[in-house]
Formats: C-alpha cells, sequence, structure tokens
C-alpha cells in the first residue's frame, strides 16, 4: 500500500481524512485507485485531457513528478506521495 | 553609519551572535524590505522585520481593518476598524521601533505600479491574497532582480518558498506553472483560516528575509517548505527549476508585464 498525502482542498473528498492509503504500482495507479475509494479526486488532479492540472503538483517522497517521470513515476512499497495544489491566501 | 548607545542595546542579542554582530546589524539597518499586504502574513512578518531593526519597511495595501481581520491581523487593533491597514501598521511598527523608517502606500499592487515599487527595495515580502498578485510578483521580481519570500495559507496549511530565479533559482512558476481557473482552487479571504497559522507561516517569512539579508544559512530557493498545522507536520521537497518555465526557462515566453493577470476570485 502508498500513503497518500491529501490537501485541505480536496479533504471534503476523503471524507476529511489527510492521510489515505492506496494501491498501484505508479503515480496513474494510485490515483485511479484512490479514485475509485474517493470518487472525484481523479477530476480535480487532472485536466480534460488527462494531464495533471499546472497548479497541482504531485509528489513522490520529496520529488515533484513533473521532473521524474509524470504520472508514470513508479511506486514502491513505503513510499509516500503527496499532493499540493497552489495555495494563495496571506490577508 | 556607527550604532547609538540606544541602538546597541535594542540589538544587543543580535550583535552578540557571531552569525550577524554589528556588521550584520548594520547590513539589517540598512536593508529595504517591502512588504505586499499589511494582513494576515504582512502583520508578523512587518513586527518581526521592524523589532529586528531592518531600516527600510514599505507596507503596500489598499484596504481598510476590519473587524474580521483581527483574528489574525496583528498589526492591527480594535481601535483601528476603519482605518487604513497601512496607516494602522505603520503605527504600531513606529511604537516598536521608531529607530526604523517606515514607508506607506495605500493601494494595491499593478502590473502598472510594480516595478517602480521593486526599484526602491532590496527584498520582497509577497502576503497577498490572490493569484494575480502571487504571479504578477514573481514575474515582476525576475525581471528587476529581487528575492521574493513568498509565503501562502489556507485553513490548516502554509507553504513558503525564497523566489531567487535571477540568480538561477526556480521561480514560482516553475513550481506552478499557471494560476487555477475560477472554481477549482480556494483563494479568497471568505476561505476560513487558522489565524496563528498566519503567524506561523508570516514568521518564517520575516526569519527567511533576514537571513538573506545577512547572507547566512540554508535558504528555500529550491525548496519549498509545506506546514501542516493540523498534524503538526513540516514538510521540505524539491524545486527544480524548468527548463520550459514561461518565465525563466531556456526559451520564455513571458518577456514583460503585459500579460493578463486576472484571476477570478475561486472558492
Ligand atoms: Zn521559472
Amino acid at each position: 500500500m502508498i500513503k497518500v498525502r491529501i490537501p485541505t482542498p480536496l479533504r471534503p473528498l476523503t471524507r476529511g481524512q489527510g492521510e489515505v492509503e492506496a494501491k498501484g504500482a505508479s503515480v496513474a495507479e494510485v490515483i485511479a485507485n484512490l479514485d475509485s475509494i474517493h470518487p472525484g479526486l481523479k477530476q480535480r488532479l487532472y485536466d480534460e485531457t488527462g494531464e495533471l492540472r499546472r497548479f497541482v503538483n504531485i509528489y513522490v517522497n520529496e520529488e515533484d513528478i513533473r521532473f521524474l517521470k509524470g504520472k508514470e513515476t513508479a511506486l514502491k512499497e513505503g513510499d509516500e506521495v503527496s499532493i499540493v495544489p497552489a495555495i494563495a491566501g496571506g490577508r | 553609519m556607527s550604532f547609538t548607545d540606544a541602538q546597541i542595546q535594542r540589538y544587543s542579542r543580535h550583535i552578540i551572535l557571531p552569525e550577524v554582530g554589528g556588521k550584520g546589524q548594520q547590513k539589517l539597518s540598512r536593508a529595504k524590505a517591502l512588504i505586499i499586504g499589511a494582513g494576515g502574513l504582512g502583520s508578523p512578518a512587518g513586527l518581526y522585520l521592524a523589532a529586528t531593526g531592518v531600516g527600510t519597511l514599505g507596507l503596500v495595501d489598499g484596504d481598510v481593518v476590519d473587524l474580521s481581520n483581527l483574528q489574525r491581523q496583528i498589526l492591527h487593533t480594535t481601535a483601528s476598524v476603519g482605518a487604513s491597514k497601512v496607516e494602522s501598521g505603520r503605527r504600531m511598527l513606529a511604537a516598536l521601533n521608531p529607530e526604523i523608517t517606515i514607508k506607506t502606500y495605500q493601494e494595491n499592487i499593478t502590473a502598472a505600479n510594480i516595478l517602480m515599487f521593486l526599484a526602491e527595495y532590496d527584498i520582497i515580502l509577497d502576503g497577498s491574497d490572490n493569484f494575480s498578485t502571487r504571479f504578477l510578483l514573481n514575474d515582476a521580481c525576475y525581471f528587476a532582480k529581487r528575492t521574493l519570500i513568498s509565503g501562502s495559507i489556507f485553513r490548516f496549511e502554509g507553504q513558503l518558498a525564497t523566489i531567487k530565479a535571477h540568480e538561477g533559482y526556480p521561480c514560482y512558476r516553475c513550481l506552478y506553472p499557471e494560476p487555477p481557473p475560477a472554481g477549482l482552487v480556494p483563494n479568497c479571504q471568505e476561505a476560513g483560516v487558522l489565524g496563528v497559522l498566519a503567524g506561523t507561516i508570516g514568521v518564517l517569512q520575516a526569519a527567511e528575509a533576514i537571513k538573506e539579508i545577512l547572507g547566512i544559512g540554508e535558504t528555500l530557493a529550491d525548496r519549498l517548505l509545506i506546514y501542516d498545522a493540523l498534524e503538526m507536520k513540516f514538510r521540505k521537497v524539491t524545486r527544480p527549476k524548468d527548463p520550459r518555465c514561461h518565465l525563466c526557462g531556456t526559451h520564455p515566453t513571458i518577456t514583460d508585464l503585459s500579460g493578463d493577470y486576472t484571476v477570478s476570485c475561486a472558492l
């Protein structure tokens, strides 16, 4: 199982959980598995063409997958996936 | 420029630090920091930069103090409700440290005025509350070769990064290439935020700004710091420079500030 960290804006989809578990050998598989457990998650992360939205980052451990192999980045037991969207608040 | 006895006493806990010393304190007193937004992040950052003795502080904010601000915007008091935020902030900072120069600008940052502001300051702290200003500041600081300390908060989460793209480090667009369209990521002040979270991130912005001025320590120039107040977790992730970045990549398409920076408020 892969541990996935869910950011605050997406927690309504995971019943408030900040950390969930999913199965998969790549980021794409883990997201697909998560979407089957928490429907709607995929649509928040991917655009119409199926690419990761440009204001949402996914990290495997500490690495941004856009600088690895994108959604096809391989995962192994013990890896931690974090979803980190841009946030703008400050005032 | 030499310090008076009172200044030496005021800054003595800095001056005895080998990493700061008299020389470092001089650097701080010569530094000019511009704080965008005299609100949740700008308040704690401004208070500590003033206490620290950063010689010139600029405050930019077009708003007036509202009662709902006081839960987190500690530059302002109940008596300041209705007053301009920059004037309320100036009063508070001047009371804390009358030795420094405080300049106030009661307006919002735009593509038309930002470069004039940047020309007068060495380091910029982003405490704004919207993506338009964040992307505009990123681009303008790159063109003007200014270091930008970017902090942002939402509910219980904060993000912090030091942007020095003009020195070859990644910019904010390398991290997030485009702002979100309306409806996908909340970015309005109406979104809830834990008041003290603004303090945590704003104070960390001040710490990073002070280290940049002094040239000491590890920076966040190639990292993003993520703070989760509920889980009490700090995480640092890598933030590589993107060769495809539209601003600082090898084939830039953004070469001035004439682009469209409007992003609708999204909830
Ligand atoms: Zn860039």
